[in-house]
């Protein structure tokens, strides 16, 4: 089995979010870029588990710049196998899963795992289309994962609970919470990653469908209104006639 | 030409998401001189709750019966979407970026090649050709403003963020076959997990929140008895969820889940700025804290400083004189 796991790069989470160019672009000034914790934490380490115990083959993608191959090499520390960069200004999801979609074409592969969204713009878009541009099946959300010879079984979110879900192979699938546990590169995996293959591809021709003109930020809170903690009826109070939300 | 609302039940009842959708794709109708369509793929919702689709603005409701889209398979829904579409010339079509949405939305963007928003919280603002709507990102630090040149557009609406509007009106349902079948189904549902008889946290109205500072599971009973009382739903902190005090499908924040509540209780959680990512969209926070230099007070509407095992039983016996009509505010 062959397992494609798709890498973002996002800002630490503990980022100062600040824009620049007159509020058009995200300020990288003094940021901290890591794996997107959704693709690190669950889709790569699930894909690495399903190495270790099916003999797996996993190969890493990201579409960006050179300075993700600093993200490439920290999930081949992880587990991957080898790792492609399609160098090309990741514009908007569809233009990323156009490029992932064009790898997967010349180099088939049987689970496609992404992340449920970037936490940098929310987009909770790349697994669909990637899906929709190979006519793959797509599971979303998925919070758990096992493959027996072609088949997948999945469990995944619905409103007010779970579904568990069979299908055959390939299937494209976006993982949430639950799958896998957080792993820590360990040194052996640090020292093999430098030696494994990081191949830069250049783009495959696709069009963005739309473009991020202009950021802000939300209006700050007018300022907490403490209440004495032997007053619960006045926080009642407030949020009945001022608040109005009970 | 037209709008299309993609109406989504929950247990074969239309419910809140799909009336916020409606009523969002018809005020965007009105405004460009199109008509407002709906579809649905459920065939176990009555014609009559259907057509009181009406009241939100729908004109006709296409209904395709086919038992093909039960379980949900993305794949399916867009192909069956897409042939809704075409069939009223869509130039926008709306959904409610619920579990399923967020699958749906992006397949429907590649099939159609038509640019998608995903968690709009506004109505686009046109100009011509000039189609810009904005989102929250960063986990709701910041709202961008996506510009969509493609003739079809996509947004997929953030729940609870713009609120339906109610009228009058009935709308006609039209049997629509868009000529999916069993057999283009992929997938196979072994099972299915629901928390009954709690309120689901995605669509909760009200939150109320524990963390750490509850010292141990053991002590939840009175934050499930504060979140009764008030009909809401339970949710927690990331590492709350990661001891296991409570089960992962209640980890709220940047790697959890991203709630908008109209109001979020929080007790006992500091406020880290993960945390707030995925909070900070709620329309009212309280935050409960024996700590007055906790971070959360500062993204807080109202506070209490003092000791939760306090104030919490103190506050869900106000609420009960409250909710009995024992209390009376002039
Ligand atoms: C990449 C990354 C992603 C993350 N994602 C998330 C996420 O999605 N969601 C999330 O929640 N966290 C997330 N975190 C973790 C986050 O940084 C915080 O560590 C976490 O939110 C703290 O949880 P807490 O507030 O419950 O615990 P603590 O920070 O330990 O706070 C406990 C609070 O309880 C108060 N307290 C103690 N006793 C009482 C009492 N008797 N009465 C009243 N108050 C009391 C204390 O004053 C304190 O403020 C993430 C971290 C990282 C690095
Ligand atoms: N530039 C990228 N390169 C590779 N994979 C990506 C990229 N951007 C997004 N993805 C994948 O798609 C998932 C969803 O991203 P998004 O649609 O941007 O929220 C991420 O969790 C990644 O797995």
């Amino acid at each position: 089995m062959k397992i494609l796991v798709c890498i973002s790069k996002t800002p630490d989470t503990t980022s100062r979010i600040a824009f620049t160019d007159n509020n058009s672009r995200f300020d990288t000034d003094k940021v901290q870029f890591i794996i997107n914790p959704y693709d690190e934490w669950y889709a790569l380490v699930r894909a690495v588990e399903l190495k270790e115990a099916t003999g797996a083959e996993v190969t890493l993608i990201h579409v960006g710049p050179a300075d993700g191959d600093a993200i490439l090499r920290k999930a081949l520390a992880i587990g991957g196998d080898r790792a492609v960069r399609v160098d090309a200004d990741p514009a908007d999801a569809y233009f990323v899963a156009s490029q992932i979609a064009a790898f997967v074409r010349s180099d088939p592969h049987d689970l496609i795992l992404t992340g449920k969204e970037t936490i940098d713009y929310n987009g909770s878009q790349v697994g669909g289309m990637l899906a929709g541009l190979l006519d793959y099946p797509f599971v979303s959300l998925a919070s758990r994962l096992d493959v027996a010879g072609n088949l997948v079984t999945l469990e995944r979110d619905i409103s007010g609970g779970k579904e568990i879900l069979e299908v055959p192979l390939p299937v494209v699938v976006s993982c949430a919470k639950g799958m896998a546990e957080q792993r820590i590169p360990n040194m052996r995996g640090i020292m093999a990653a430098r030696t494994k293959p990081l191949t830069v591809m250049t783009a495959h021709p696709a069009d963005p469908l739309t473009r991020m003109v202009a950021f802000e930020l939300p209006q700050t809170k007018q300022g907490v209104k403490l209440i004495s903690p032997d007053q619960p009826e006045e926080l009642v109070r407030l949020l009945h006639v001022e608040a109005k939300v009970i | 030409m037209s709008v299309l609302v993609f109406v989504e039940p929950a247990d074969g009842v239309l419910r809140k998401p799909a009336f916020e959708a409606m009523s969002y794709g018809s005020r965007l109708a009105a405004a460009q001189n199109m008509q407002a369509y709906a579809v649905c793929l459920d065939e176990s919702v009555p014609e009559d709750s259907l057509k009181q689709l009406g009241a939100y603005g729908a004109v006709k409701v296409l209904h395709d019966r086919s038992a093909c889209f039960r379980p949900f398979d993305a794949q399916v829904f867009a192909r069956a979407v897409r042939a809704a579409a075409e069939a009223v010339q869509a130039r926008i079509i709306v959904l409610s970026l619920t579990y399923n949405g967020r699958a749906l939305g992006p397949l429907l963007s590649a099939h159609m090649q038509a640019g998608l928003v995903t968690g709009a919280i506004d109505f686009p603002e046109t100009n011509g050709e000039v189609f810009r709507i904005r989102k929250n990102v960063f986990g709701g630090k910041a709202i961008a403003t996506v510009e969509v040149a493609t003739a079809v557009k996509i947004i997929a609406l953030m729940p609870n963020a713009v609120a339906p509007v109610r009228g009058e009106g009935v709308a006609e349902v039209e049997t629509f076959t868009s000529g999916l079948q069993e057999s283009d189904r992929r997938m196979r549902l072994t099972g299915v997990n629901k928390v009954s008889g709690k309120v689901a946290l995605s669509d909760a109205e009200i939150v109320v929140s524990a963390g750490r500072g509850m010292k141990g599971p053991e002590n939840w009973g009175m934050i499930e008895e504060l979140a009764e009382v008030l009909g809401a739903a339970t949710a927690c902190s990331r590492p709350v969820a990661d001891v296991h005090w409570r089960p992962h499908e209640e980890h709220v924040g940047q790697t959890g889940l991203a709630i908008r509540p109209n109001l979020y209780i929080a007790v006992g959680i500091s406020g880290a700025i993960q945390h707030l990512a995925g909070v900070n969209g709620s329309k009212v926070i309280v935050v409960i804290n024996k700590d007055p230099e906790a971070p959360f007070f500062k993204a807080a509407d109202y506070g209490i400083v003092g000791d939760a095992f306090e104030v919490v039983p103190a506050l869900t016996r106000a609420l009960r004189r409250f909710k009995a009509g024992e209390m009376t505010f002039n």
